[in-house]
């Protein structure tokens, strides 16, 4: 069963232990600058949204690569960056129509989530259950995923 | 290490920025944020200068574990000689700013001097800029952190801001950051203000990665995240009902004073609780309580998000208001409920917006007002006085009345901004003025929890209950249970706690990880992530070495014994009723003795040889 | 089944590698007639800048991938389509028959009429052999005039000055980027890389470049300026690769018309990328795009068509990144803005920072920003789900910086009500 990480907005407090955890594992440094879940704050409404790639089937940052930097790590279903191959074209980071792939200006390269190879730090780190790494059918994150997908018309057309 | 060994000097009166390295020396002694920081006022300011001139600087600090991923590790400090007290002012704030500054590269910011016109500082990493703030001088905090976030077109900056009252004069106003975390005692924002800086706006992308021992953190780190959810304040209370679990709780001991603290015990404390705010509204069906929320760091998240009742008189026109922020936390609760007798939970929560948008500290703030309204109920005040506000205790509309006063810096806002102290001197009610060292005490009465009260009677900054939390112990039996009315073995009590408060806060850790957290889980952070020996015993000599510090600071401005004393309601007029009914504090039974633990005079001052063996 | 595909860049790769997932049993190939394997325009820069090898452009993994997948590579040039004989007609004379034909032949670099550009020293940069002739010629300390500032133009600057030539720009337009920034953005590009220290001269044009005595070539600009150079490079734009389909029965007009399907007038022979004149999601109309996103896109549902599987396309979003000297601009769909439309902009020149977004009604219908790197993509998001943003475009008039947050309470369970 292929797992995903599954958010609850309604149980993140916005302490960012999942931006530290995730740069930490990613650059050595506890450092949100550089976190590929990002914690989004809704002042006016008092909610706090952790956020990062869904790993969506449609891939568009994969498709738009024009080097073949981004492949499908067939253990996990995500779509991670080879740092070999990636020209920090910045393509992809158009392309992603959810705003999760990004550049990093201290790389010279693309960055986005890639599962941690199947351990997510920030879910590890999540000190309230907001973020859980947990299997895909029943998180009801792929239709969360989907709501926000299907208004695009680009993905409709590969359904 | 865990520091980036770097601080940022702004001489303000020559416009000039200038890194420098840390003193390492320094830093082994002192750690970091308040003892560090304590350590480099005290060693570049004239205690005796005049608080809101020039000659003041205002340091803000992070420590070394502020950024880390240790649980709470967002904090820093501001530090000052107090407008306030005149005594040293060290008020702590969490939030994101912190951390922000850690990792754009700075320890320490310290602020001298006297800009000639409103500035902002600006720090992206090693790019630092003093920028105009003629633009935004005038504005409150949370339009100036909105007008600051669009012109850098960066929502991730951190910005620490003065608001309206600070430029007033108002001598209680505090920093805000993150729209509702406060440096908020002892009016460091005035001292921000007099020096024309409007805010320190930040952008850090360096990170913090120069752990002295990865793998040990982590390990301590984690055990110490454990003692936290498992505990029963810090796991269960604090996250569920926020700091206002202690209303009721407070309440019930007969702890909780009220009306200017003439009373103890307030009918209306299930009104403004934190029980009451978790109850569905009868106007919206929706509670005051939106959600909890967490500073940097924190796995405890005590910090309350809630909204006002549209239809509620002190909102009902306002709709910049019908949206959720910083809800009440126990203290500003107590301060500008109980104390003032007004148990209208939407119009404290209004309230407390307001003091957050114009960065003013509802505890000073709060008790000012109580003190004004004994004062109006007896008749030293009028209408004339107050500009026709009928500040009668219990009075939701003249609380908001003369809360939307202050803001403007007009009028009776004068007097009201000079704090309790300096109003009832002025309206010749000195005894009404519940103060230690001219600053306004916070929520638990002295008469009935004794600790409290020699703790805020010799509390460096006036007084205060984040000296020395004794509460934790008197109370809730952290980490042992004593009697609320003894006054034996409270000198030790006071001092272990006021040791532990210091170096706490001089960490980068948040003071209610130690309703579960002792040294044993603190010093093994600490140590994991600095360089030197940061032992259980050396990490209790720090903080006892920056309590002497204070000390001698305050001293050298002209503190004395003298100066260690509570107001005489407290001494003389007993508890009237509950379950401390007729209890006095009984400071005078334990002062001498903490004078002599401490190893000072028995006039208070710290002697020589107490210098030397803590290298002072 | 028999599938051929002309063109063997981005659009002709993908469409291949769909054709292979929905079809294992179909015969694929790719004709393409440049020298070497399927690589991208879009890495050239960067190998212009040595950031990588010529090997670091290529699509897929030649020694491996296209075997591997059975799809047959043949590198030759198609002189000309047969659509009623389904035919195509190679170089060497050879014909090919297919079933489904896939126009995936690109465009080319146009050159402005100006007397002069078939001299040595002009290239074009749009090929991997226009690069080897730059690299040739942009010598440390050359003097080297890059005649459009365009999007290409632009996107090559960065690997030009790291070759630490000197560098002129000129561009007719009034700003840099004028296709893809407003004034304003356009302006700051300009800016930024006057500080940089190239000499860009705007709202001016190229009148002649002229042999020099030294090897070298002089450059006339209708300023009056004349300028020594060791290398011109023009990037005044691309045109779609018709030319084989003249005399057959493939409308075409700027590029080869296609349907919702990419099928062309002839229901055999689609098109796809940059030759294909497909829809553009903010118009409707049928436009050439000419940009990566786009032709992935293309080739994709291009391919699921001449499957079988029937799929239609709602049109692609014009969009654009460029990093200018790491100055990083972009922009999406109606940038320019719709009449009637809202907008919302905060301009910060002295950061080099700006953002634009365009409405019509409560919908995102185009943006730009210059400095932004972090979660842009969701720009595209916005644009193309057509999101009704309600109470989020007045946050967003007020602050357009928070488009994030517009998007995820507009499209994800927040957990309140």
């Amino acid at each position: 069963m292929q797992k995903s990480l599954h958010i609850d907005p309604g149980k993140c407090t916005g302490c960012l232990q999942c931006e530290m955890a995730c740069s930490y594992d990613n650059t050595g440094t506890f450092n949100p600058s550089r976190s590929y879940i990002k914690v989004f704050t809704f002042h006016d409404e008092g909610r706090f949204a952790p956020y990062t790639c869904t790993q969506c089937d449609e891939a568009w940052c994969m498709h738009a690569c024009p080097v073949d930097a981004i492949s499908v790590d067939l253990a996990t279903g995500a779509k991670i960056i080879s740092d070999d191959k990636c020209v920090g074209c910045k393509v992809c980071t158009i392309a992603c129509p959810f705003g999760t792939v990004n550049y990093s200006q201290a790389t010279g390269k693309v960055v986005k989530c890639d599962l941690c190879g199947g351990d997510p730090e920030c879910a590890k780190a999540c000190p309230t259950g907001a973020i859980t790494y947990i299997d895909a059918d029943w998180t009801g994150y792929d239709r969360m995923m989907a709501s926000a997908a299907k208004s695009l018309p680009s993905a409709e057309a590969t359904h | 290490m865990s520091w980036t060994r770097k601080i940022l000097r702004v001489n303000l009166s020559k416009g000039s920025c200038t890194p420098e390295p840390l003193n390492m020396e320094w830093a082994m002694e002192y750690l970091g944020q308040r003892g560090l920081a304590s350590k480099y006022l005290s060693e570049e300011v004239d205690p005796t200068c005049d608080a809101l001139g020039p000659d003041n600087k205002l340091i803000m600090a992070t420590g070394p574990l502020t950024g880390t991923s240790a649980s709470t590790a967002g904090r820093y400090s501001v530090i000052c000689k107090s407008p306030l007290t005149g005594a040293i002012a060290a008020s702590n704030s969490g939030g994101f700013f912190g951390p922000e500054m850690k990792f754009a590269g700075w320890d320490m910011i310290i602020f001298e001097g006297k800009s000639e016109k409103p500035v902002y500082l600006l720090i992206q990493d090693d790019q630092v800029e003093l920028r105009s703030a003629e633009d935004i001088w005038g504005k409150s905090a949370w339009e100036t952190d909105d007008i600051l976030h669009a012109t850098h077109q960066d929502p991730q900056m951190r910005i620490a801001i003065i608001g309206r009252t600070a430029e007033a004069g108002c001598l209680y106003a505090g920093i805000i950051n993150d729209r509702h975390r406060a440096a908020g005692r002892s009016g460091v924002g005035t001292v921000m203000a007099s020096k024309n800086l409007k805010a320190v706006a930040i952008r850090g992308t360096g990170g913090i990665g120069n752990l002295e021992d990865a793998d040990k953190f982590f390990e301590a780190v984690d055990a110490g995240k454990k003692v936290l959810a498992d505990g029963a304040v810090t796991g269960q209370g604090l996250p569920t009902y926020g700091t206002q679990v202690l209303m009721n709780v407070i309440n019930g001991v007969g702890g909780l004073p009220a009306h200017n603290m003439r009373d103890v015990g307030f009918d209306g404390a299930g009104d403004i609780s934190a029980e009451a705010m978790a109850e569905p509204r009868k106007s919206d069906g929706k509670p005051n309580l939106v959600t909890g929320a967490g500073c940097f760091a924190c796995t405890i998240a005590c910090g309350r998000i809630s909204t006002i009742d549209k239809t509620h008189f002190s909102v009902k026109d306002k709709p910049q208001y019908h949206g959720a922020s910083g809800g009440l936390e126990y203290e500003a609760a107590w301060a500008l409920g109980a104390d003032t007798g007004v148990s209208d939970l939407d119009a404290l929560t209004y309230v407390n917006f307001l003091c957050n948008e114009d960065g003013f500290d509802p505890i000073s703030f709060g008790a000012t007002v109580a003190a004004a309204m004994e004062m109006f109920q007896d008749g030293d005040l009028t209408t004339k006085d107050t500009g026709g506000i009928e500040l009668k205790f219990g009075s939701a509309e003249a609380l908001v009345a003369i809360t939307e006063l202050l803001v403007t810096g007009e009028g009776f806002a004068k007097d009201l901004g000079m704090g309790s102290k300096r109003l009832c001197d002025k309206y010749k009610r000195p005894e009404l003025s519940m103060t230690v060292k001219s600053q306004e005490f916070p929520a638990y009465d002295p008469r009935g929890i004794q600790g409290m009260g020699l703790g805020y009677a010799t509390s460096n900054r006036g007084a205060c209950h984040l000296r020395g939390y004794t509460v934790a112990s008197e109370v809730l039996g952290i980490p042992v249970k004593t009697e609320m009315n003894d006054a034996e073995g409270k000198p030790e009590l006071v001092k272990a706690f006021q040791d532990a408060t210091a170096l706490v806060d001089s960490a980068g850790l948040c003071i209610f990880t130690t309703f579960a957290w002792g040294m044993d889980d603190i010093a093994p952070q600490i140590d994991a992530a600095c360089e030197g020996d940061w032992s259980v015993e050396g990490c209790l000599e720090v903080g006892e070495r920056i309590w002497n510090m204070e000390r001698i600071f305050n001293q050298a401005a002209g503190f004395t014994a003298d100066d260690d004393k509570l107001p005489k309601r407290m001494l003389k007029e007993a508890i009237k009723s509950g379950p401390t009914k007729g209890q006095v504090s009984r400071l005078g039974e334990m002062l001498p003795k903490y004078y002599e633990i401490r190893g000072w005079n028995p006039k208070g001052e710290v002697t020589a040889e107490t210098r030397e063996r803590l290298s002072l | 089944m028999q599938h051929i595909i002309i063109g063997a860049g981005p659009a002709g790769v993908i469409a291949a590698e769909t054709l292979r997932k929905c079809d294992p049993a179909a015969s694929v190939t790719i004709i393409g007639d440049e020298p070497e394997p399927p690589y991208s325009r879009m890495a050239i820069p960067y190998y212009l800048s040595d950031n990588i090898d010529e090997a670091g452009s290529y699509l897929r993994d030649p020694s491996t991938h296209y075997s591997k997948y059975s799809i047959e590579l043949v590198q030759e040039r198609v002189e000309k389509v047969d659509s009623k004989a389904k035919q195509v007609t190679l170089s060497d004379s050879s014909t090919r028959n297919y079933d489904k034909l896939l126009l995936a032949t690109g465009s080319r670099a146009i050159s402005p009429p100006i007397p002069g550009l078939d001299l040595p020293q002009v290239h074009s940069c749009w090929t991997l052999v226009d690069a080897r002739h730059i690299i040739e010629l942009a010598k440390p300390g050359a003097n080297v005039v890059l005649i459009g500032a365009g999007f290409i133009g632009c996107i090559i600057l960065e690997a030009l000055v790291k070759r630490k030539i000197k560098l002129t720009v000129v561009e007719t337009g009034n700003r840099m980027v004028p296709r893809m920034l407003n004034d304003k953005a356009g302006g700051l590009l300009k800016q930024w890389c006057i500080d940089k220290g190239i000499d860009v001269h705007t709202s001016c044009s190229v009148e002649s470049v002229k042999a020099a005595d030294n090897g070298e070539v002089q450059v006339s600009l209708s300023d009056g300026s004349k300028l020594p150079a060791a290398l011109v490079i023009t990037a005044t734009g691309v045109k779609p690769n018709i030319e084989m389909l003249e005399g057959t029965d493939i409308k075409l007009d700027l590029g080869v018309l296609v349907n919702h399907s990419m099928q062309t007038s002839n229901s055999d022979v689609y098109a796809a990328g940059d030759v294909a004149q497909g829809i553009d999601f903010s118009t409707g109309n049928f436009e050439v795009q000419a940009i990566q996103p786009t032709a992935a896109d293309h080739g994709r549902i291009a391919a699921l068509n001449m499957a079988g599987n029937i799929t239609e396309h709602h049109g692609t979003l014009n969009m654009n990144i460029l990093d200018t000297l790491g100055l990083v601009s972009c922009s999406f769909g109606l940038w320019m803005g719709v009449d009637g439309g809202e907008q919302a902009e905060l301009y910060n020149p002295g950061e080099f920072q700006y953002i634009n977004l365009q409405f019509d009604g409560d919908c995102l219908v185009g943006a730009s920003t210059i400095g932004k790197t972090q979660h842009i993509g969701v720009l595209r998001g916005l644009i193309e789900s057509r999101i009704n943003l309600g109470h989020w475009k007045e946050r967003l008039l007020k602050d357009p910086t928070c488009i994030m947050e517009a998007y995820i309470a507009s499209t994800q369970e927040l957990g309140y009500s």
